[in-house]
C-alpha cells in the first residue's frame, strides 16, 4: 500500500521511482541497483531464497529474507522492511507485523557477538540466572542491550533446547555448555579482546552477520562449520549406559546388514575425550582459553561431500 | 528395564552426519524398501506399528497420514516440526546435530507414503548448528539422488527445504507453524478444518515431530512386530527421555515407552548429591508437575494421563528437595507470558497478570486471596484459547498449588521484607539455585 510505503523514510529517489507496488519476478529486477546496503548482491540472494518456495507462495520467504536483512544491517531497519516488501510484493506494514513478532529479529543493531544466556527452569535450577547476572554486571548492560563499543549484545534467552547441558549460553547461537559465572565471564572477556573462543558444540564462532546469512538458509561456507562438534556426553548418556551394560544386542534389528557395525570406532574415541560428566565439569571453556573440546566426531571424515559426488 | 538405543544408536559414530558414513552404517536402506512396498503399505505398517506422535500430543501417526485425501489433484506437503522449545525438551536438537541424515531418510519415506512432493523442516531459529548439519545433509542427499527428481529411478520426486524460524515458541504449535512457514506471525488457526485437508497453502499437509518421522525408517526396515516388542500395548516403541535439572547425569536416555522415572533415575545416577526428589515434569513445562509419589508411573501416553499429567515430550525436569516451588512456578509462568502470541485474550492477559501475582508473592508481598485468584484465573484460561499454549501455561500453577499448597499459602501471607531493588530477579537467583 502506498500509505505504508510513504511513511517509511530512507527510500532513495531511484528506488522510489522504479519500484512497482508488487514485483512480478522473484528478483525484483532493477530494484537494488542503487547504492546502500541492499544492492544487487542482496537482491540476487533474495531471489535465490524466494525460488525455494512454490511459485505464487513467495511470502514463505519472508522469515529468511528478514534474516538476510539482519545479515546486512545487524537488525531489521525501516529500509530492511521496505526491501522485503519489495521483493515479495507485500506492504511494509505486513512485513513489520511479522518482524515485530519474532524474538530473533532485532530492532536495534546487534553487536558482533550476541550473547544469550538461558534462564529458563532447567538452567536456573543449576545457576543460569547467576550466569546472566554476572555477565550483566560485567558488561554493564541489561537484556537486549549492547556494550558501548558496539561489540557485545546481551540477552536472557528462553529455553535453548539444551537442558541436559545446563546452564547454557550461546554466542551467535553456537553453544557454550555447562557454564558457570566464571567461565561465562571468561568467554565474554575473550570476545572483548577480539578473540573467538571455541564453542563446546557448534562450529567455530561466526559473526552475527555470518550466522544471519545461514539463518536465511545459505549453507555455512566453512567446512569447519558443519564439522563442528555435534554432541558431548549428555546427548549420548543413555547410549553410554547401553554400551557399558552390553545392551547393544537388544537392538539387533537396527544394526546395518552390511558394512561394519557402529560400535567399533566408538570405544576408541569417546572415553578419553568425553568424561562422564563432561559438559558440567570438564568441558566448559576455561576463561579466555582456546578450544576446550576437540571435536568428538572424527574430523577426518569432514566434510564428506566430495566423496559422495560419484554416487 | 534396559535402555534401547534405536534412534540414538549411531549418535556416537564419528562422522555419522556425513552421507558416506551414514550409508556405511546402513543409511537410506529404507528408501529402496519403501519404493518396493508402495505408499499404502507403508501407511499400513505405520498404522499397525502403533507409532504415536512424539511431539507431545501422542496422536497415532498412521491414522494422521491416512487422513490425507488421495487422488485429489492438490499438492500434498510434509512439514517436520523441528521447532523444539518446550522448556525441558532437548531431544530433537541432538538428533539433528548428530544424525541429520536419519531425519532426511524418514522424510523421504514419509513423503512417499503421503504422496507429498515437497517437504519442509521448520527448524527452530536458535538451533543454528542443527540447521547447518541438516542443510549439509540435504545437499549431500540431493547429490546422491535421494532427493530431487525421479529418486533412485522410482519416478518419485521430492524437494526438501530447511527453513529456520526466528524465535517464537508458539511456532511449535502446528497451525501456528504453518502460518509462520507461510511468512506470517505465528498464530494458531481455528480447527477444523485440520491441516490434513487444509494445511500449508490450504493443501493437505502432514505435520510430524522430528522423532516421529525419524522412527519411520526403523519400522520399515525392521517390521511392525519388532517395533511393538518395545513399549506398551497402546504406546509401542522406544522413546527418547530427556533428563535435566537436579540429576547426576543429565542427558538423553532412549528406553521403551512405559519406563518409569525410578528406572530412568537409576540409569542417570539418581538425584544430584544424593538428595530427595521433590517435583518433576513428565513432559516439559506444559505438563502438570508430579512428585516422588509418582516415581513408578509408567511413562507412556496413557500411564501419565492416568496419573493426572501428560507425557508431552518426555522431558523430565528434576527438582530436588531444596527447590522452592513458588519461584519455579513464577519462572515458568514468565515463559508463557513471553511466548503467548497474543491472539486470545485469556492467555495474553491471564499469563501477564499471573506473573505479577506470583512475583509479588515471591517478594514477600502476597495477600491471602492470591491463591484463590490464581486458581480462578487458571480456570478462566484453560480451554478458552485457540491452542494448547494456554492450557500448558496453567499446568505449573495448578499442579504447584495442588502438590505444594503450604508453600503457596505461606507466600500468600505478607512478610516483612526490606526493599531490595528488583526483587524478582534477585529472589529467583537464590530460590532456584541457592542450594548449588
Amino acid at each position: 500500500m502506498s500509505v505504508s510505503n510513504g511513511v517509511r523514510t530512507g527510500l532513495t529517489p531511484s528506488e522510489s521511482a522504479t519500484v512497482p507496488e508488487a514485483v512480478t519476478g522473484p528478483a525484483g529486477a532493477g530494484v537494488g541497483t542503487g547504492a546502500g546496503p541492499f544492492g544487487a548482491e542482496t537482491v540476487a540472494a533474495a531471489a535465490e531464497i524466494i525460488a525455494r518456495y512454490p511459485i505464487g507462495r513467495q511470502r514463505s520467504a519472508l522469515l529468511p529474507l528478514l534474516h538476510l536483512v539482519q545479515a546486512e544491517e545487524g537488525c531489521v531497519t525501516a529500509e530492511g522492511v521496505e526491501f522485503c516488501a519489495r521483493q515479495l510484493g507485500i506492504t511494509a506494514a505486513e512485513v513489520h507485523a511479522v518482524a515485530s513478532f519474532y524474538t530473533m529479529y532485532k530492532r536495534h543493531p546487534v553487536g558482533d557477538w550476541l550473547v544469550s544466556v538461558c534462564t529458563n527452569l532447567s538452567c536456573s535450577l543449576v545457576g543460569g540466572q547467576q550466569v546472566y547476572d554476572r555477565l550483566s554486571e560485567k558488561l554493564g548492560v541489561g537484556h537486549d542491550q549492547t556494550t558501548a563499543d558496539g561489540k557485545i549484545t546481551l540477552e536472557h534467552a528462553e529455553c535453548l533446547a539444551a537442558c541436559d547441558y545446563a546452564p547454557v549460553m550461546t554466542v551467535n547461537y553456537d553453544f557454550y555448555d555447562g557454564v558457570d559465572p566464571d567461565t561465562a565471564e571468561g568467554i565474554v572477556e575473550s570476545l572483548a579482546r577480539g578473540e573467538r573462543p571455541m564453542p563446546t558444540r557448534g562450529g567455530p564462532l561466526c559473526t552475527f552477520a555470518e550466522v544471519s546469512r545461514q539463518l536465511a538458509g545459505f549453507e555455512d561456507p566453512r567446512p569447519e562449520g558443519v564439522a563442528g562438534t555435534g554432541f558431548l556426553e549428555p546427548s549420548v548418556a543413555g547410549l553410554t549406559v547401553a554400551e557399558q551394560a552390553g545392551w547393544r544386542g537388544e537392538i539387533a534389528g537396527t544394526e546395518p546388514v552390511d558394512g561394519p557395525a557402529g560400535a567399533a570406532p566408538v570405544e576408541q574415541v569417546l572415553p578419553d575425550e568425553m568424561p562422564a560428566d563432561g559438559a558440567r565439569s570438564g568441558a566448559a571453556p576455561a576463561a579466555g582459553g582456546p578450544a576446550v573440546t576437540s571435536a568428538a566426531e572424527d574430523p577426518t571424515s569432514a566434510p564428506a561431500a566430495p566423496k559422495t559426488e560419484g554416487a | 528395564m534396559p535402555v534401547t538405543p534405536v534412534l540414538t544408536a549411531h549418535w556416537k559414530v564419528p562422522g555419522i552426519w556425513s552421507l558416506e558414513t551414514y550409508e556405511r552404517h546402513g543409511g537410506y536402506r529404507s528408501v529402496r524398501a519403501a519404493f518396493d512396498l508402495g505408499p499404502d503399505e507403508i501407511i499400513k505398517m505405520v498404522k499397525d506399528s502403533g507409532l504415536r506422535g512424539r511431539g507431545g500430543a501422542g496422536f497415532p501417526t498412521g491414522m494422521k497420514w491416512s487422513f490425507i485425501p488421495q487422488g485429489d489433484g492438490k499438492p500434498h506437503y510434509l512439514v517436520v516440526n523441528a521447532d523444539e522449545g518446550e522448556p525441558g525438551t532437548c531431544k530433537d536438537a541432538p538428533l539433528m546435530m548428530t544424525d541429520p541424515h536419519s531425519l532426511i531418510e524418514g522424510i523421504i519415506v514419509a513423503s512417499f507414503a503421503v504422496r507429498a512432493s515437497r517437504a519442509f523442516v521448520y527448524v527452530r531459529g536458535e538451533l543454528v548448528h542443527a540447521a547447518r548439519r541438516l542443510r549439509n545433509a540435504t545437499a549431500e542427499a540431493y547429490r546422491a539422488g535421494y532427493l530431487g527428481q525421479n529418486i533412485l529411478g522410482s519416478g518419485f520426486d521430492l524437494d526438501l527445504v530447511i527453513h529456520s524460524g526466528a524465535g517464537a515458541y508458539i511456532c511449535g504449535e502446528e497451525t501456528a507453524l504453518l502460518d509462520s512457514l507461510e511468512g506470517r506471525r505465528g498464530q494458531p488457526r481455528l480447527r477444523p478444518p485440520f491441516p490434513a485437508t487444509h494445511g500449508l497453502y490450504n493443501s493437505p499437509t502432514v505435520i510430524n515431530n522430528v522423532e516421529t518421522i525419524t522412527s519411520v525408517p526403523f519400522i520399515v526396515n525392521n517390521g511392525v512386530e519388532w517395533f511393538r516388542s518395545m513399549g506398551t500395548e497402546k504406546s509401542p516403541g522406544p522413546k527418547i527421555y530427556s533428563l535435566s535439572g537436579h540429576v547426576t547425569r543429565p542427558g538423553q536416555y532412549e528406553a521403551p515407552m512405559g519406563t518409569t522415572l525410578r528406572e530412568l533415575l537409576e540409569l542417570a545416577g539418581g538425584v544430584r548429591g544424593g538428595r530427595q526428589l521433590k517435583a518433576w515434569t513428565p513432559g516439559g513445562s506444559s505438563t502438570p508437575m508430579l512428585t516422588a509419589e509418582h516415581l513408578d508411573v509408567p511413562l507412556d501416553f496413557d500411564g501419565v494421563m492416568a496419573a493426572g499429567s501428560l507425557l508431552g515430550t518426555a522431558a523430565l525436569m528434576i527438582m530436588d528437595d531444596t527447590t522452592e516451588m513458588v519461584p519455579v512456578v513464577r519462572r515458568l509462568t514468565q515463559f508463557y507470558a513471553h511466548e503467548s502470541c497474543g491472539k486470545c485474550t485469556p492467555c495474553r492477559e491471564g499469563t501477564t497478570w499471573m506473573v505479577q501475582i506470583l512475583s509479588r508473592m515471591e517478594r514477600g508481598q502476597g495477600n491471602p486471596r492470591d491463591v484463590d485468584t490464581l486458581t480462578d484465573a487458571c480456570g478462566n484460561i484453560f480451554g478458552r484459547a485457540f491452542c494448547a499454549l494456554a492450557d500448558g501455561a496453567v499446568s505449573p500453577i495448578q499442579s504447584g498449588i495442588k502438590y505444594f499448597p503450604e508453600e503457596f499459602a505461606a507466600a500468600a501471607t505478607p512478610r516483612e521484607q526490606p526493599g531490595s531493588g528488583d526483587g524478582v530477579a534477585a529472589g529467583s537467583t537464590n530460590a532456584l539455585a541457592g542450594a548449588h
